[in-house]
């Protein structure tokens, strides 16, 4: 079947599946930020952003995708340069592989924040970032990151 | 120090969080043939048929592989240097499957859909065989896991598989037996005799094993890996698929995690029989529940201990008494084993006797291997628990019992030089050891004098605070080897080219450093390549907390030399002689101040214009011994009667890694290794059905810590210098996981006053134990 959607501010006609996950098609289609780490919708690497709002790529079907915007990490680098320094002045990615996911996650956490749904604080940034697993840093350089980004005190 | 001792960001981390496509799987040709591994749904069975002729004949299969097409030749799959203490026990393909996950058969298609569908199509009769689950019973067992006559061990590691044995040790010192009788019959004195028992713990390295293979246009083989360890893939690979070395190549991309997990070869094997054998590219990615069920865990452990000291807390033996469980290879069996003696028993080195017995036994559970700590986590929290039984018989502070009995500068234990890895070690004199300080340091953070033994109630919960000590090493002495090339270019930078392999820990980073300190030139005018047996120098690879000490010296080494190098050839342009000039990173200059040139120039001119010549030069290290680094844990728990809940509160690690050369990289991984290790000492837990199935083979029911699991952690680095090392550097990968849990175990003994003897501490667990 054909699905109409649009990526990172483009329209994309693209062939699918009806049986394909989002993430299969996205990196099929080149969008290779997007990570498969799991197989339960347990990790967050392949997080993206439908409609604004984050997704687990890896659990949702392209076929439901027709008509909707996605954003992935390439997308949303260039604006995000401000938390990529900070992450990288903490040394707080090591392997990377949980990187794009999370920087995906703390942009839609900003807007939340912006938006006065989720609280400024060190507890509600934590809770919004939960599903996003990295094995190698302790969470703890990622954080100091975020909050500076952030402005939490 | 200029470009040392300093917090530079990783030189890929902007290309890693922007998700540039850099990992194996990112950049596999797309038109690479996907492969799929038809795993055993048997503990333990021999294949008395199989037929792949249904899946052969599918459209778009273009290979399916059993052991009848696969040379039959043992080796292992460890990814250690040459020749490997580890046993030859591992098949490609096999006519017996000895674990649940085991490779039975290989399909290569065009898609991942025909690929699995192909699994289905093969058809495995089985003879089910009686599995050994219990490692406590796999000795001698009538159910032989190894009852193959062709596998062998390249020395003695004690190998008897005919009694499921991979590997055993033995050694003495003093007559331990004999001071333990006189203990336990003199009032003055006091013996402690215990058991203890540690889990298998998984990974869970976010990237899953990842490769592909292709052929380059010479016919060549060439191997796109997330490995730790690209000389040993090239070595192995050669071996069991009687490729001449020339005739591979091995590149390690950036990889998505190891810890050890990625020491070893999975798909590498496996991807290079498809591509050797279609001549066209293929890909093996691991599924999550592949990783989980047919890689690695960490060995499982039980630890008899026996501590023998006097009334005033002074050591007088340590013995050890180990069964190891290998799972169903014995990849890592020997070594493991010996490292949890190793690197914990020479921290009391003031004893008059000691002993480490060991023997580690197959079963039919998922090989354990190389995992972060290796043998010494395992090693920490049986002797560190029984040093606060000890402390608590001898109405002494646990605090005081350490300070009594450890390792200081200047000092050394003959463990040293009689427990290596695999074989004898070296000898060596401790040139730096802040481990006094480190104790000192960290009780005065959580408080010790005012906490111990207080027992603070808040409804039902009740705080305690515990505390653990460790040592690790730098690199294995005399056996691994790292080697670095550097270049100069024509505007004043320089390639650095190692083979040492960056797995995400910022090792491409660190070197640069180093080779920056010493050229007086700026992190950014080093570029690095690494991991890349065609264009980079050999390398042991990423393991044994080598890489800042073992690469990081060859990178020194080189470095030096080409300081020198451009010296002299600065001299030479000058008219000078060296010893005439100085270089200061940027100019090279006459010391009356009479004359200079640039390194720009000086370049310029020897590439382009004046006795042309690359200026070039390489530097080599092998460990002459292996310094480690040292640890000292205190932390503050609750635990919550009525569930038997631990919550770690506060977190405090004080270390001696000697100078960090990039303090934030030190950082994250000593925070990591301790939330690693809080994971294990609390959760985390390899689990098998009845029948040998794993259980935990997803990130669901395999749980690894979350941020919200995470306590206040306090790390801290004092200031040491090694001087074999790198500008005073040692090691950081490893020691930050050691010390969490015995130091959590002798916290909530401290709260409850019940003893945990076997990890995980699990709500159930302190519970029961509690009601006991
Ligand atoms: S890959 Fe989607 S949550 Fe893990
Ligand atoms: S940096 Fe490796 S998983 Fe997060």
């Amino acid at each position: 079947m054909k699905i109409k959607v649009k990526v990172n501010g483009e329209w994309k006609e693209w062939e699918i599946d009806p049986s394909d996950y989002l993430l299969d098609v996205l990196r099929r289609e080149g969008y290779l930020s997007v990570k498969r780490a799991c197989d339960t919708g347990t990790c967050g690497a392949c997080t993206v952003l439908v409609d604004g709002f984050p997704a687990l790529s890896c659990s949702v079907l392209a076929a439901t995708m027709d008509g909707h915007e996605i954003t992935t990490a390439e997308g949303i680098a260039d604006e995000m340069e401000e938390y990529i320094k900070a992450l990288a002045s903490e040394g707080a990615e090591q392997c990377g592989f949980c990187s794009p996911g999370l920087m995906v996650m703390v942009y839609a956490l900003k807007k939340e924040i912006e938006n006065g749904k989720v609280e400024k604080n060190e507890e509600a940034v934590k809770r919004y970032l939960i599903g996003n697993l990295c094995r190698c840093s302790g969470y703890l350089g990622q954080q100091r990151a975020i909050f500076k980004f952030l402005g939490v005190k | 120090m200029r470009e040392v001792k300093k917090s530079v960001p990783k030189k890929d981390s902007y290309g890693l969080i922007r998700g540039k496509p850099v990992y194996t799987d990112d950049i596999a040709p797309r038109d690479s043939l996907i492969v799929k591994v038809l795993r055993s749904p048997h503990a333990f069975a021999r294949i008395k048929s199989i037929d792949t002729s249904e899946a052969l004949t599918m459209s778009g299969v273009e290979l399916v592989l059993t052991y009848k097409d696969v040379p039959r030749k043992p080796i292992t799959r460890a990814g250690q240097g040459y020749p490997e203490p580890s046993p030859y026990d591992k098949f490609i393909l096999d006519e017996y499957v000895r674990y649940v996950g085991d490779e039975v058969a290989v399909v290569a298609a065009k898609d991942e859909r025909t690929a699995e569908e192909a699994l289905k199509k093969i058809k495995v009769e089985y003879d089910v065989l009686e599995p050994v689950l219990d490692f406590e019973k796999a000795e001698g067992n009538p159910s032989v896991i190894h009852p193959e006559d062709d596998i062998f061990p390249q020395f003695d590691i004690g190998f008897d598989p005919k009694r499921n044995i991979a590997a055993s040790y033995e050694m003495e010192i003093g007559d331990v037996d004999e001071i333990i009788k006189e203990c336990e019959e003199d009032p003055d004195c006091v013996v402690v005799k215990d058991r203890f028992y540690t889990q298998a713990q998984a990974h869970v390295m976010l990237e899953p094993h990842a490769s592909f293979a292709y052929i380059d246009m010479s016919g060549r083989l060439v191997i796109v890996t997330s490995t730790q360890t690209p000389f040993h893939v090239r070595r192995q690979v050669s071996m069991v698929l009687g490729i001449p070395i020339k005739d591979i190549r091995v590149i390690k991309p950036r990889i998505g995690g190891g810890f050890g997990g990625k020491q070893a070869l999975h798909g590498e094997l496996i991807v290079s029989l498809v591509t050797w054998k279609t001549k066209k590219p293929a890909k093996l990615v691991y599924t999550r529940r592949e990783v989980f069920e047919a890689t690695y865990t960490r060995h499982p452990s039980r630890f008899d201990v026996t501590l023998a000291a006097t009334k005033d807390g002074k050591l007088r033996a340590i013995a050890y008494d180990v069964l190891w469980d290998t799972g169903a290879y014995g990849e890592h069996a020997l070594t493991t084993l010996m490292v949890a003696g190793s690197k914990t028993l020479p921290m009391y080195n003031k004893v008059d006797g000691v002993r480490f017995r060991g023997k580690v036994v197959y079963t039919n559970h998922v090989p354990a291997g190389a995992y972060r700590g290796y043998g010494a986590i395992q090693g920490n929290f049986a002797l560190e628990s029984a040093m606060d039984i000890l402390a608590e018989k001898l109405g002494m502070d646990p605090v005081e019992l350490r300070l009594k009995n450890i390792i200081r500068e200047g000092e050394t234990s003959p463990i040293f030089k009689i427990m290596g890895e695999g074989r004898e070690g070296t000898d060596m004199i401790i040139k730096s050891c802040k481990l006094e300080q480190a104790i000192r340091r960290g009780a005065e953070i959580i408080n010790w004098e005012k906490k111990f033994r207080k027992r603070e109630k808040r409804g039902s919960k009740v705080k305690g605070v515990g505390m653990a000590i460790a040592m690790q090493g730098s690199g294995i002495a005399n056996i691994d080897m790292g080697s670095a090339i550097i270049k100069l270019n024509d505007d004043g930078s320089f390639n650095l080219l190692v083979g040492a392999t960056d797995l995400g820990t910022g090792s491409d980073t660190i070197l640069a450093q180093i080779a920056a300190e010493v050229l007086g030139v700026s992190t950014d005018d080093i570029i690095v390549y690494s991991s890349d047996t065609d264009l980079t120098p050999f390398d042991a690879g990423a393991y044994a907390s080598s890489t800042t000490y073992v690469s990081g010296n060859a990178v020194r080494i080189a470095a030096e030399k080409m300081k020198k190098l451009i010296i002299e050839e600065g001299a030479r342009k000058l008219g000078l002689g060296p010893e005439e000039v100085e270089f200061d990173g940027k100019v090279i200059r006459a010391k009356d101040g009479s004359k200079e040139v640039t390194l720009k120039e000086l370049a310029t001119v020897r590439y382009y214009t004046e006795d042309q010549k690359q200026l070039i030069a390489d530097g080599s290290f092998v460990g002459p011994e292996s310094p480690p680094p040292y640890a000292a844990t205190f932390v503050e728990v609750e635990v919550d009667t009525e569930t038997g809940k631990v919550d770690v509160l506060k977190y405090v690690s004080i270390l001696d890694i000697g100078t960090p050369i990039n303090p934030a990289l030190a950082r994250i991984q000593a925070e990591g290794g301790a939330v690693q290790g809080i994971g294990m000492a609390l959760y985390e837990d390899v689990k098998y059905s009845s029948s040998g199935k794993l259980l935990t083979n997803n990130l669901m029911y395999y749980k690894i810590p979350s941020r919200l699991d995470v306590p206040d952690i306090h790390v801290e680095f004092l200031e040491s210098y090694e001087p074999t090392g790198p500008f005073g550097a040692k090691s950081v990968a490893e020691i930050g996981i050691d010390t969490p849990p015995a130091a959590i175990a002798n916290a909530v003994y401290d709260a409850i006053g019940v003893r945990i003897k076997s990890l995980p501490l699990t709500p159930e667990k302190v519970f029961f134990a509690m009601k006991k």
